[in-house]
């Protein structure tokens, strides 16, 4: 079992979760040129090792997760809101507590 | 090295066995090579069998980083069957399964392939007409043995399941496939690396690439555990790690994701149950035959996140046995034995690869999903063809890596690109 840090609701069994997939991908722009698409739906760098990937934390705060884990030993390194204006909130509020 | 037969085991039998040697060398690697194979998987042995056999190459090598049959050879559930539904993959699957009828004729090597029947349960009318449609296609694209068994003939064949008709999903019947059934995972690792082996390859274990040298558009040497080792082609049958042994070669990247599917075995049982199992309804995917040592060999869905790891999660076995129990309740107080967990290429429409890659002497045998052990027979004999004569032949021509490119995916499931969703 995976234990994931959710910002939102403390750490919980990897099982409350869904995987989501890599969170590097980036989607061109909806009039950019079809090999753009082709790339970030279809390619995958599918990393051994530590990779940012996203979690829904589905049967707890629901939100979506970006967290970065190792896809070969599990460990986790850091979790955050996918929400980017989330994500800088809960910054300001860690430097804060510094 | 010792043929078998009825003979031999007879004379072994009265000798005390001692007239049984090794059954393939452990040579030392020689610096060049005309083929060499990376990876000693099913794929791998069995591409570089039939490129000995049907094409006459025999300065071959095959690269393996660990031990024969120690990958996903040995981390499967042994089915075999070709009830595939999209053009290409069902004519490929059910040329795999006649090889797989005269495979331990040909490897003169017991495979214990048991053609007992894959039985496929279904739980509503409307999965009936599906499976119906889906097993008519079959029938008339050269499957003859697809069946729709209703709910008396099912409980004649296979007794001991849940029929209860207050189950969550009560069973209503089944989609059969009788010629598809089960075979010995080592054996045919077994069989392919001797069979090679007798041919003239080279089979190399402990010996890992770890960089690939190439100019712009071929590859030159392969840097290994044990020395460098130059190649007139170079083939990767690798799966799991097909991604990183391409990020090796850089050649980028690749529609794949590794992820994990575990299965397990229980203590062995006297004889309980003659077919191979499938229930796959409101969210169970579980799958589940008797070897024959007696144990229970089953599974079910991937771990769900993207892993190298060759460990399974416990949440997954819980849904094995809940999906057990809910099936099988006899097997209530079983005890489970051993499970086990391997890495398989995810890709983006659950479908294959065997093609031609950017570099001209690099070809590739990758992206298994689910479907790898089933589908070893064919898809060496195939890589073999493309890696001899430099062309895909017709039957593969749309496993290449351009399809998504083209806007054509073979998905069976439809689940769309998303690699954990083609279980």
């Amino acid at each position: 079992m995976i234990r994931i840090p959710c910002p939102f609701c403390g750490t919980r069994d990897h099982s409350e979760f869904t995987y989501g997939g890599d969170a590097s991908i980036t989607y061109p722009a909806l009039d950019a040129p079809k090999e753009e698409w082709h790339d970030a739906v279809f390619l995958r760098d599918n990393i051994c090792g530590p990779q940012l990937e996203t979690w829904h934390h589905v049967h707890g705060c629901r939100m979506w997760l970006v967290i970065e884990r190792d896809t070969m030993t599990h460990e986790i390194m850091s979790v955050r809101p996918a929400n980017p204006k989330l994500s800088a909130l809960f910054e300001d509020n860690s430097e804060a507590d510094q | 090295m010792t043929r078998f037969s009825a003979w031999t085991v007879f004379w072994n039998g009265l000798t005390g066995q001692k007239g049984w040697g090794r059954q393939w060398r452990d040579p030392e690697p020689k610096s060049h090579y005309d083929v060499v194979i990376v990876g000693g998987g099913l794929h791998g042995l069995a591409t570089a069998y039939y490129l000995a056999k049907n094409h006459g190459v025999t300065n071959i090598a095959v690269l393996e980083k660990g031990w024969l049959g120690g990958g996903n050879a040995g981390r499967n559930t042994t089915i075999v069957r070709s009830n595939y539904g999209r053009p290409g993959n069902r004519e490929f699957y059910e040329e795999s399964l006649r090889l797989w009828e005269n495979l331990s004729h040909d490897l003169n090597y017991n495979v214990m392939f048991s053609q007992r029947s894959h039985i496929a349960l279904l739980h509503s009318p409307g999965a009936i007409d599906a499976a119906a449609r889906n097993y008519n296609t079959m029938r008339l694209t050269g499957t003859p043995d697809a069946e729709i068994w209703d709910l008396p003939t099912l409980k004649r064949e296979v007794p001991h399941l849940n029929y209860s008709a207050t189950a969550r999903f009560p069973i209503m019947g089944a989609a059969v496939q009788k010629r598809a059934g089960t075979a010995r995972h080592d054996a045919v690792a077994w069989g392919y690396a001797r069979g090679a082996d007798q041919l003239g390859v080279d089979i190399l274990q402990q010996c890992e690439v770890t960089g690939v040298k190439r100019t712009e558009d071929t590859v030159t040497e392969l840097e290994t555990s044990r020395g460098p080792i130059t190649a007139g082609k170079v083939a990767f049958a690798v799966a799991g790690n097909t991604s990183r042994l391409w990020t090796m070669a850089g050649l980028g990247r690749l529609p794949i994701e590794s992820h994990k599917l575990q299965a397990f075995v229980s203590e062995p049982l006297k004889p309980l149950l003659d077919q191979v199992v499938v229930f796959g309804v409101g969210g169970a995917h579980f799958y589940i035959s008797q070897s024959d040592k007696g144990g229970m060999v089953f599974g079910g869905d991937l771990d769900w996140y993207k892993s190298y790891a060759q460990r399974g999660n416990l949440p997954m076995v819980q849904d094995g046995c809940e999906a057990a129990m809910s099936i099988l309740p006899c097997l209530g107080r079983v005890k489970l034995l051993r499970h086990w967990s391997g890495v398989v290429d995810m890709s983006m429409d659950g479908t294959h690869f065997i093609c031609k890659t950017p570099l001209s002497n690099l070809y590739l045998n990758a992206g298994w999903n689910y479907g790898g052990f089933k589908a070893s027979p064919a898809s060496g004999w195939y890589f073999a063809d493309l890696i001899a004569n430099d062309r895909p032949h017709e039957r593969i021509q749309s496993f290449d890596l351009k399809r998504f490119e083209r806007g054509i995916q073979i998905d069976e499931r439809g689940a769309g690109p998303d690699p954990k969703l083609h279980g």
